[in-house]
């Protein structure tokens, strides 16, 4: 099931590997995506580190680890092509796979309708 | 959700409607992006965009001895500024520094000042320390729309009574436009052909929809209005421009006429001239940087293992498709220098502004 945190991220868990972006809502918000960098795989992560930064034509914004893990892979593609992000935020435009050093952490993460309430309520 | 009260321009409720996303800035609450920046500034270079700029200040200068005070307070030749003529220039502090860069246009009452929005209370607080002689200031209470692209003389001309197309660039024509009193010149802020339009507020959004409803037009909002004017290689006032930088350190040598460089008797005119003698301490060059990832202002500049300045505005172009940046740099340093991002050295190129060429239409003779 898709989780979401407050900081715009969306994570899908397999097993105990969680596969890491940012929302469609975060990509509208950041507009036109020229470059995002990514982690280097084997990094170890602590929930709430900046893992990886999205450059938009406006400005440069962190994306922070959703929970505690190890990057196990990044999406080459959109390092090829930033706009992916743009256009398949929540698919195709996924930044990592972490695998989770608790996976069972995830369940305290908003599902979907939370998401999108708390989307409502701060904007 | 307003935690300060923002102002707003008489565009506001349009911009609310046309699903803009709108941001505080210089204390209004401006569109940041209408479709998307890249997708407004590439439709300003290539037909025509829509700005709304009514936050900045309109000014109207009388009095018989108002070319006289505007010399004593900016570096330009105002007494040799023909009618109907605009000269873009600087308010200097006694120290050399720039209070605002502002477009000062004679015309037959006076002279009509445009500064920046975010500078109102500095330029309020300057004019009121430096008063002049029979000197009277009104600030007007008038929107301000810009149009620019190489579509704009053919979009603008159906909508204003006089002749745009005899209109030189830095001229400016007291017209009706928009069946209203309006004062067109043809000058911007994005290296493009274009006009700013100033109107009464009561026909300002029926100005903005008339032309937002034209094909060839796309409203643009302060994103692309930055990215356009930094590839223009023009400054922005807080970030390339400060009060304690000087107009020859910001490479605006420019606005100093010969009769001024001679004369001098301007605000900080023993700096400012000392430096056109010598070379200034500091320079503002455009920089080129290799790779994807923008260099942004703030960031700090080395030539190996000495620092050597600051970049001062930064980000990607989206005419070139790579980043590129302004750095103000000491005097002496080289070519090749680095950038440094998120704590990793960028390399950069210290190369010729502006980066775009510009599009503006040639100066004719009046």
């Amino acid at each position: 099931m898709k989780r979401f945190t407050d900081d715009h991220e969306w994570l899908l868990l397999e097993g105990d590997v969680a596969t890491v972006g940012i929302t469609d809502h975060a990509q509208e918000q950041l507009g036109d995506i020229t470059f995002v960098e990514l982690p280097e795989v084997g990094r170890g992560l602590k929930k709430g580190d900046a893992f990886a930064v999205v450059e938009s034509v406006k400005a440069a914004s962190d994306v922070y680890a959703p929970l505690d893990g190890e990057v196990v892979a990044v999406n080459e593609a959109i390092d090829a092509d930033p706009e992916l992000v743009n256009k398949a935020a929540e698919t195709e435009g996924w930044f990592a796979k972490i695998k989770l050093s608790d996976a069972s952490a995830v369940g305290a993460l908003m599902d979907e309708a939370a998401y999108k309430a708390f989307v409502e309520a701060s904007g | 959700m307003d935690d300060i009260t923002l102002k707003r321009t008489p565009l506001h409720a349009a911009h609310k409607g046309s699903g803009a996303r709108l941001v505080p800035f210089a204390g209004y609450e401006m569109p940041l992006q209408f479709s998307g920046i890249i997708a407004e500034h590439t439709a300003t270079r290539q037909s025509a965009g829509l700005f709304d700029v009514s936050h900045m200040g309109q000014i109207d200068v009388t009095g018989a001895g108002a070319a006289a005070w505007l010399e004593r307070l900016t570096p330009s030749d105002i007494v040799g500024l023909a009618p109907g003529r605009a000269r873009y220039t600087v308010l200097t502090t006694p120290s050399g520094g720039v209070v605002d860069d502002l477009i000062v246009t004679r015309l037959p009452h006076g002279f009509r000042l445009v500064v920046n929005g975010a500078r109102r209370a500095a330029v309020a607080a300057h004019v009121a320390a430096n008063p002049g002689e029979d000197v009277a200031l009104n600030w007007l209470d008038r929107a301000l729309l810009a149009l620019q692209g190489p579509a704009a003389e053919m979009v603008l001309s159906s909508h204003v009574s006089g002749d745009l197309s005899g209109l030189a660039y830095m001229a400016a024509l007291e017209t009706e436009a928009f069946g209203a009193a309006a004062l067109v010149s043809r000058l911007g802020y994005t290296g493009e052909d274009g006009f700013e339009v100033s109107l009464p507020t009561e026909a300002a959004e029926g100005a903005w929809m008339a032309l937002a409803a034209d094909p060839r037009v796309t409203p643009v909002g302060l994103g692309a209005r930055d990215t356009l004017r930094l590839e223009a290689g023009l400054c922005l006032y807080g970030q390339d421009l400060l009060e304690d930088i000087s107009p020859v350190e910001a490479g605006l040598r420019f606005v100093i006429q010969k009769r001024r460089r001679e004369s001098g008797g301007f605000l900080g005119a023993d700096t400012i001239l000392a430096e056109l003698a010598d070379g200034p301490a500091r320079t503002r060059v455009g920089l080129s940087v290799e790779g994807r990832v923008p260099v942004r202002a703030g960031a700090p500049l080395f030539e190996g293992g000495r620092s050597v300045g600051t970049v001062t505005s930064g980000g990607v172009s989206p005419t070139l498709g790579r980043p590129i940046a302004f750095g103000l740099v000491v005097a002496g340093a080289g070519a090749a220098l680095e950038a440094e991002v998120r704590g990793k050295r960028v390399p950069v190129t210290v190369t010729p502004l502006p980066f775009v060429p510009p599009n503006t239409k040639r100066k004719t003779t009046p």
